[in-house]
């Protein structure tokens, strides 16, 4: 698979450590929820940043998209907590 | 016809609503909501709101373009700041314009909730004692708030 820029805002920015960076994920990581998985073993950070996957909201290509979406092209995927703008 | 900024700077809600309607003679119904950064009873120093850029623009135009399909709307104007914001200072605007006010009204108060729950920005509170505030969690209230206009499509 080709590499993807990953965003990460608020305190999953913070649990991580960085609010970017570029990834290469083998080719069974096709949908956004595989790869919330493969980041979770990364390292404590990423497990603690998503522990609760569920609440975890996602985009791709700057879209809101649910976890069973596939990556397919992607080039940005951005993972966040629920927004509390307005 | 949208007019949409994502901006740290301070905004006049007098003078977008003025833009929006000068020279229209069709426009009987201005709307304007202005959201506002609380104290939380003087323990609050300011909200930091971290947004994504690029997709909060893209975000609010979509949420826009759903209110412009459902209402006969004549002029819209959404602007969210971001960055260190104090209480007291506005955070975020919208106008709606439309020949009528039910559509202006109800226009206005369908983007507030959807830009609530789907415009891509964060806050952090800073407290007044200096203390490490902590990010304001989402409210199911809001998701109530913006679920009900799914729910009333359906309806329709």
């Amino acid at each position: 698979m080709s590499e993807i820029t990953l965003r990460y805002f608020a305190w999953v920015r913070e649990r991580i450590g960085a609010g970017e960076e570029t990834v290469a994920p083998p080719a069974d990581v096709r949908t956004v929820a595989d790869l919330l998985a493969w980041l979770k073993a990364r390292g404590p950070e990423y497990a603690h940043a998503f522990e609760q996957s569920h609440v975890i909201r996602a985009a791709i290509d700057q879209t809101h998209v649910p976890h069973e979406t596939a990556i397919g092209e992607a080039r940005e995927i951005a993972f966040f907590p629920p927004m509390t703008g307005g | 016809m949208a007019t949409i900024h994502v901006q740290a700077e301070a905004f006049d809600a007098a003078a977008e609503a003025a833009t929006l309607t000068k020279g229209r003679t069709d426009i009987g119904a201005v709307v304007t909501f202005t959201g506002i950064c609380r104290d939380e009873a003087g323990s609050l120093a300011a909200l930091e709101l971290e947004h994504y850029p690029g997709m909060a623009e893209a975000e609010i135009a979509r949420v826009v373009e759903e209110a412009e399909k459902r209402w006969p709307l004549a002029g819209v104007t959404a602007i969210h700041r971001h960055g260190r914001i104090a209480p007291g200072e506005d955070i975020v605007l919208v106008v709606t314009a439309s020949a009528h006010r039910q559509a202006a009204f109800e226009a206005a108060e369908f983007l507030m909730d959807y830009l609530k729950t789907r415009a891509p920005f964060w806050k952090k509170e800073h407290r007044i004692d200096d203390s490490e505030g902590d990010w304001v969690e989402a409210r199911d209230v809001d998701d109530h708030a913006a679920a009900r206009w799914t729910e009333r499509k359906a309806a329709e």
